[in-house]
């Protein structure tokens, strides 16, 4: 019982790091590259780390694996971490974000540069810890957890409206959660623990589902984020640093994607099917409202926001499709837009540390001095716009048939915003890189360097390697799909009997 | 035989006894040796409050009742023995550096210290309305003293008259509460009004409970009777603010605890209401008055009235859960405003004290883990995990779930999310702005307590078991 497995390897491992990192004495250049390499050492091997546990991990069974429990707050409260299909995917996101946003910020953090790299892998541990947490108070506690370091990250390394954004940030975020809080109590009181593969199988009254539906819908919503609650996002983005954005996009958005899955889809079916049209027209809202707002943009940062928001309404347009297409759709969109909008922020960050603005007014013509740049910029705009043969498409086609399986307008709808999202993209990328450079900041811009170059090449692949070949992720949670389906499906159906009988 | 001749069981009354003999022995020295009397009775009054301590421990943890019932020993009053010791020593490390170089150091002020905790302890005993008076007193009679112990400072005078005037006010309510309790039911004994308050109960009791709750409100500083507090923080010496915001509280809650538990346990559904509203009119005006503070006293004064509202909700929901939150809260919260406290004292250039939110402007350049310690108690008071502070909420929150009243914690967390602003904006000045003068080092043992608290708030999270299991086993002995 007191061995410690895989999964607390990888929430310690980027502690240590962050230990060591503590113990380096002094601010002097030969200091901070030492933090510098130190924290990406640290997440290469957390990586490798996160490749055994997949290595170990079997894709044929929808049961948690490499479970492990400590004792902990109480009997039925207790550290208890394991992975699924649903789970592994997003763990992997993580860690294999990480290094880049490490490279990401190599030059571009001049200041207090060991505490960016400490808060930055104390973060890892959070969000590695809400993904492969199997209790409900313990996935509370990363979950919220995770909101100190990226208040500190925003607001010591962020923009000129650094200290509105971190403070909106993580108030708009708490609020939502402590609602989260009350309902895992509620639940704890009901069924006796918050042993989350124990609730999976309890069955919530229906009024009571409600109600935690409604109070988990406050964080994951927040969290995701859905309309009209998304205005955090925009802000948090903007001002934050180039690595803070691409976490932001790639992985703690996914957090409330990953909730709903977890927890709303599965513990409250009845509710999830009550709410689904409310989710359905916030999802289609979110998907055109947004991308409208995008268009309007003068900030490249904030338009790549909004598109996020927009590409979020599509996961939960899926999630609540309640089907096959649609959940695994939502669950592909994420890991998708986790590598798209991370190397899009990055793609911003290249040209941001050139030229330390955001305005896409600011640019135009790059292609003339920046070629590498162009090609990398046009691929993930495309990647963006789900153009098939992208990963984008995968994700955003099966979403769009579940959604069609389940409510045809809501598909209908929700394709506008495939031409919408094509409209903003593309006309970004012509301001951007297209037209003539006759500006003379840009005259003397230089093209990608070698890091750089590094840190792109192995996310364009990725995207479109799993744009031609889905199958290695979509099969990770092929069966738990299946699994969470069938007992939606015995749930709903006692409940239809019950409906039946009383007539 | 005539009852008055046996002679009651001391061994449960031994802490006490040590204090109070030790505090003899400490006056009598001090008579003596006059001004000579350095500050080795700072370490003397430790060593007294260690004894106790270890005295404490060794309590049986049965309930054990002596002096004719109206002392009462169990594991509640042990653990909440135990804080309340750990408190005023607290409160006596802080002062020794502090006093010292104010000049303001008399040999009184340990005494007045293991005094005002001899009257915590007896309080939290208490067993019967005569014996609370009295301990309530010794308590706060000590407490006035050394409000105003700078006594050459406007201020800190100030503050102890205007905590004895409201004081003595909120003793009389709880003189006045008591004697209708005492009228209407014919005892004074907490047992024994238990059985007798049952079912429907005369109005006049019920204005007798009403009374009670005002003055234990008072000693809580629980709003509506918080006013004293913010002045009293501001004005007292920063140590003796420390000791107020520790100690005091410890025993307050304890005492709350005990007269509504064990006095009045089957009229829950008349006190609960009162509990209820004081607790949300607490947290309410903790969160949304200190966001305009500009002194840290005056907003740690904020923020024990909130946190006394949050402890409040365990004690409204009445039952086991319930009074096991109210414990772990008060030793996680205890941990916290030590550690807070040792960061304000911290903040001294030669002989100038600062006690401004923005004297912390870039702490954390140039006194980065005096920052991260501060940092952390202030996102552990606002409850964020994994520090100590959010399972401290988690106790009582949980509690108030259990007990039906989703109300009460809906109004608690949206109401911490709201102080969460105010403890945030110190990190955001110790983190975000730019840095000012450095501060001279640290004396060793505000660098003790702070230490200890800091490790205590960030690890707790790890084995949280122990204390959880603890204030549980505290919790029960009372039922």
């Amino acid at each position: 019982m007191f061995g410690f497995g895989i999964l607390s390897g990888l929430l310690i491992l980027p502690l240590v790091g962050a230990a060591f990192i503590l113990t380096l004495r002094g601010d002097s250049e030969a200091a901070r590259s030492n933090a510098r390499w130190a924290a990406l050492a640290t997440t290469l091997a957390t990586f490798v780390l996160s490749l055994v546990a997949w290595n170990r991990f079997d894709t044929a069974t929808a049961a948690f694996q490499l479970v492990e429990v400590h004792p902990w707050l109480a009997e039925n409260i207790r550290f208890k971490l394991g992975v699924d299909g649903f789970s592994m995917p997003l763990i992997l996101l993580t860690t294999f974000l990480m290094p880049f946003c490490i490279l990401a910020s190599w030059d571009s953090i001049g200041h207090r540069v060991k505490e960016y790299y400490v808060a930055f892998l104390v973060l890892e541990t959070t969000m590695i810890g809400v993904f492969c947490a199997l209790d409900l108070v313990l996935f509370y506690l990363f979950f919220e957890a995770g909101l100190i370091p990226m208040f500190l990250i925003i607001g010591i390394w962020g923009g000129k409206r650094r200290i509105y954004a971190s403070f909106k940030f993580f108030l708009y975020t708490l609020l939502g959660s402590v609602l989260m809080l009350l309902a895992i109590m509620a639940m704890y009181w009901q069924a006796g623990t918050t042993d989350i593969p124990t609730l999976l199988a309890f069955k919530f009254p229906y009024n009571l589902q409600i109600w935690l539906w409604l109070a988990f819908f406050a964080s994951f919503a927040v969290k995701m984020p859905m309309w009209p609650v998304h205005t955090w996002l925009p802000d948090a983005h903007v001002e934050a640093p180039t690595a803070g954005s691409v976490i932001l996009a790639g992985v703690l958005l996914k957090m409330g994607g990953y909730g709903f899955i977890r927890v709303s889809l599965p513990m409250f079916p009845e509710a999830s099917l009550y709410f689904a049209p409310l989710v359905f027209a916030l999802s289609v809202i979110a998907i055109v409202y947004t991308s409208l707002v995008a268009l309007m943009q003068e900030d490249i940062k904030k338009l790549i926001a909004y598109s996020s928001v927009a590409h979020m309404g599509f996961v939960t347009m899926g999630l609540f499709s309640m089907n096959e297409q649609g959940i695994q759709g939502a669950m592909f969109t994420m890991i998708s837009h986790g590598l798209v909008s991370g190397a899009l922020f990055l793609c911003v960050g290249v040209i941001y540390d050139r030229m330390h603005t955001r305005e896409i007014k600011a640019y135009g013509g790059l292609v003339n001095r920046m070629p590498m740049y162009a090609v990398v910029f046009l691929i993930l705009t495309m990647a963006n716009v789900a153009l098939p043969g992208t990963s984008g498409f995968i994700g955003e086609f099966l979403t769009l048939m579940g959604a069609f399986r389940s409510n045809t307008w809501v598909a209908f709808f929700a394709t506008t915003g495939v031409i919408l999202s094509a409209a903003y993209a593309l006309w970004l990328y012509r301001r951007v890189v297209y037209g003539e450079l006759d500006k003379p900041a840009l005259q003397g811009i230089t093209d990608l360097n070698r890091r750089e170059i590094i840190t792109f090449a192995p996310l364009i692949l990725l995207i479109i390697y799993y744009g031609v070949q889905p199958g290695p992720i979509l099969d990770a949670f092929a069966v738990p799909t299946d699994a969470l389906l069938q007992n939606v499906q015995a749930a709903l159906a006692t409940v239809k009997t019950a409906a039946v009988a009383a007539h | 035989m005539n009852p008055v001749l046996t002679i009651p069981d001391f061994a449960p009354v031994l802490p006490e006894i040590i204090l109070a003999a030790g505090a003899l022995v400490l006056v009598l020295f001090g008579a003596i040796r006059g001004e000579r009397s350095g500050e080795g009775m700072n370490f003397i009054a430790l060593a007294l409050l260690a004894v106790a301590f270890v005295a404490v421990l060794m309590l049986p943890s049965e309930r054990v009742e002596t002096m004719g019932g109206s002392f009462v020993v169990d594991s509640f009053a042990k653990f909440m023995k135990s804080l309340t010791l750990l408190a005023s020593a607290g409160g006596v490390i802080l002062s020794m550096d502090y006093m010292r170089r104010e000049g303001i150091y008399r040999f009184e002020y340990p005494i007045l210290i293991v005094l005002s905790t001899l009257g915590m302890m007896m309080v939290i005993s208490a067993n019967d309305l005569i014996a609370l008076y009295l301990g309530l007193e010794l308590l706060s009679l000590s407490s006035y003293v050394i409000a105003a112990f700078d006594r050459d400072n406007v201020r800190s005078t100030e503050a102890g008259l205007k905590y004895f005037v409201l004081g003595s006010l909120s003793s009389g309510m709880l003189l006045y509460g008591a004697s209708l309790v005492y009228g209407f039911t014919g005892n004074v004994s907490f047992p024994a009004i238990a059985g007798i308050l049952q079912g429907q109960v005369g109005l006049g009791a019920i204005v007798g409970v009403v009374f009670v709750a005002a003055g234990i409100a008072f000693k809580i500083s629980a709003v509506p009777f918080h006013m004293w507090t913010p002045d009293v923080y501001e004005g007292s010496p920063t140590p003796v603010t420390a000791f107020f915001a520790a100690a005091p509280k410890m025993a307050g809650m304890a005492m709350a605890t005990r007269v509504f538990i064990d006095a009045f346990p089957n009229i829950l559904g008349q006190w609960q209401q009162i509990i209820v509203f004081i607790s949300i009119a607490s947290m309410a005006l903790g969160s949304f008055a200190a966001i305009g503070q500009r002194n840290l006293k005056r907003l740690m004064a904020y923020s024990s009235i909130g946190n006394v509202g949050y402890a409040l909700i365990g004690l409204a929901a009445g039952t086991v859960e319930g009074i096991q939150g109210v414990v772990v809260y008060m030793a996680i919260y205890l941990a916290m405003t030590l550690g807070s406290f040792a960061v304000i004292l911290g903040l001294r250039r030669g002989k100038v004290m600062f006690e401004n939110i923005e004297d912390l402007s870039g702490l954390a350049r140039t006194h980065p883990v005096l920052a991260f310690c501060l940092g952390m108690m202030m996102f552990s008071l606002a409850g964020i995990p994994p520090l100590a502070g959010f399972f401290a909420k988690f106790a009582v929150f949980n509690a108030a779930i259990n007990a039906n009243l989703v109300a009460l914690a809906i109004i608690g967390v949206v109401t911490s999310v709201v102080g969460a602003y105010y403890y945030l904006r110190i990190v955001k000045v110790m983190y975000f702005d730019e840095p000012g003068a450095a501060y001279d080092a640290m004396p060793v043992g505000v660098k003790f307590v702070l230490a200890l608290s800091s490790i205590f708030v960030v690890l707790f999270g790890i084995v949280p078991a122990p204390l959880v299991a603890a204030a549980g086993a505290a919790a029960r002995s009372l039922f």
